[in-house]
């Protein structure tokens, strides 16, 4: 177990100093995310009350988007120079990599989803009245996006088409994440009356499923 | 050491390997050589347990390859050079040379002395320690994936072309550390075009053609 734990985490550190160092999050995928807010608010006519209605469907969706940008990358570091080679040559178990990788999108994803959250605060003047439901649901949701995510990555690679086959893979799969997680907000940001800790539930099994299932099943991808 | 019996690869649907018998001793160093296509980067990939016999059976280390546990198994104690170098372009030479040590299971994060020792070995200056690989040039890529290998320390070494992309200095340096790994106990497999460089390391030849053995100075 302390093998395992010390693989996951050698994996995530080495994902996570390679973006400290490519900054290809905090320079590429972080502006096209507030992109993706501005544009909304266009294509909404910057109607506030509208856009505040739909904040946390808009917010999702952003989050989508620029998970499929986080996911690529993620992804294209290990194919660049044989890298997922050396990889499994090292005889590191594909579960703890996969642990490994997913914890590493799942930081870059709470990341973008602190800065979408006060991008929707700032731009369409959204307002949060359930703090840990936000939390929970960011955290959930993210769990659930990186762990799918690293997934279908390593199941597009091995396709040879990874650009243009993850989103159609990997999107429709998430559904049951951009419904529960807008559900929840909507509770948080007090813009609908439902109860979004039982969508967190949904949220909570997703994630479960998506961590144990990814990390049963990537051995078989990678090494296909 | 490694024992090959009847092994059939393939490489796609293509068969790659056609039947090959191949016996190499803990100690040896043999040099593999033949035409493109002649299954020798396949060779290799299957003793490092990269890929799964068809048919046949392989045994590297006491590991039946066959089996896939096995074959994960064997991956930690076997070194393969390939045509890639394995490293992170963002990270630094160092950074690269420590992650696959620890990757590959050492259990404390090699030294700096350590990294810098293997560093000298293949020749490269400690300058470049902190260097980003993406600012490297080639040969200084090559030199830093065989130093990832150097503080490993496999008990088998797997060379796919090593003199690859080397100049002159680094093609003496690539000879030295083949030497220095069977000196140390160390199994050492080359493939490599580069007949007359490497006969002089090895007296075993091993001729591959059409996925077969075609002809063994060692048998």
């Amino acid at each position: 177990m302390s093998r395992f734990l010390a693989d996951a985490r050698l994996v995530a550190a080495k994902d996570l100093r390679i973006e400290a160092r490519s900054r290809v999050v905090l320079n590429q995928v972080a502006p096209f995310a507030l992109l993706v807010l501005v544009l909304f608010g266009f294509a909404l006519d910057a109607d506030q009350r509208t856009l505040r209605t739909f904040a946390p469907g808009l917010f999702w969706v952003a989050v989508l988007l620029c998970a499929l940008l986080a996911i690529q990358r993620s992804v294209s570091v290990e194919q660049a120079d044989g890298a997922l080679t050396g990889l499994r040559l090292s005889g590191m178990s594909p579960a703890a990599l996969f642990v490994g990788k997913a914890a590493a999108v799942f930081v870059q994803l709470v990341v973008l989803e602190v800065l979408l959250t006060a991008g929707i605060i700032v731009l369409y003047g959204s307002q949060i009245e359930q703090p840990l439901l936000v939390a929970a649901t960011g955290l959930l949701a993210a769990v659930a996006v990186a762990c799918t995510g690293t997934l279908y990555g390593a199941l597009a690679s091995g396709l040879g088409v990874r650009e243009t086959l993850l989103p159609i893979l990997l999107l429709p799969v998430l559904a049951p994440v951009l419904i529960g997680a807008t559900r929840a907000f909507d509770d948080a940001l007090g813009n609908a009356a439902v109860d979004g800790w039982a969508w967190l539930g949904l949220l909570a099994v997703f994630a479960v499923v998506a961590t144990a299932g990814g990390a049963l099943a990537h051995g078989t991808l990678v090494e296909e | 050491m490694v024992e090959l019996n009847a092994v059939v690869a393939l490489l796609g649907r293509f068969p790659a390997l056609t039947g090959l018998d191949l016996r190499i001793e803990a100690g040896e160093t043999v040099l593999l050589q033949g035409p493109n296509g002649a299954g020798k980067t396949t060779l290799l990939r299957l003793c490092a347990g990269l890929l799964a016999p068809q048919s046949g059976s392989v045994t590297v280390l006491g590991h039946d390859l066959t089996l896939g546990p096995e074959r994960r198994a064997v991956r930690r104690r076997v070194g393969l050079l390939g045509h890639s170098t394995g490293l992170y372009e963002d990270l630094t030479v160092a950074e690269n040379v420590r992650f696959w040590a620890r990757a590959a299971g050492l259990d404390a994060e090699p030294s700096v002395e350590r990294v810098v020792g293997a560093l000298q070995r293949l020749g490269l200056d400690d300058g470049l320690l902190d260097l980003p690989v993406h600012r490297l040039s080639a040969g200084q890529r090559r030199r830093t994936s065989l130093a990832a290998l150097v503080v490993r320390r496999p008990q088998l070494w797997l060379l796919d072309e090593p003199h690859a992309g080397l100049d002159q200095a680094g093609r003496n340096v690539v000879d030295t550390l083949i030497g220095d790994a069977v000196a140390a106990g160390g199994t050492v497999v080359v493939s490599s075009h580069e007949l007359e460089r490497v006969r002089s390391l090895s007296p075993r030849v091993v001729t591959l053609a059409g996925g077969t053995v075609h002809r063994d100075t060692g048998a």
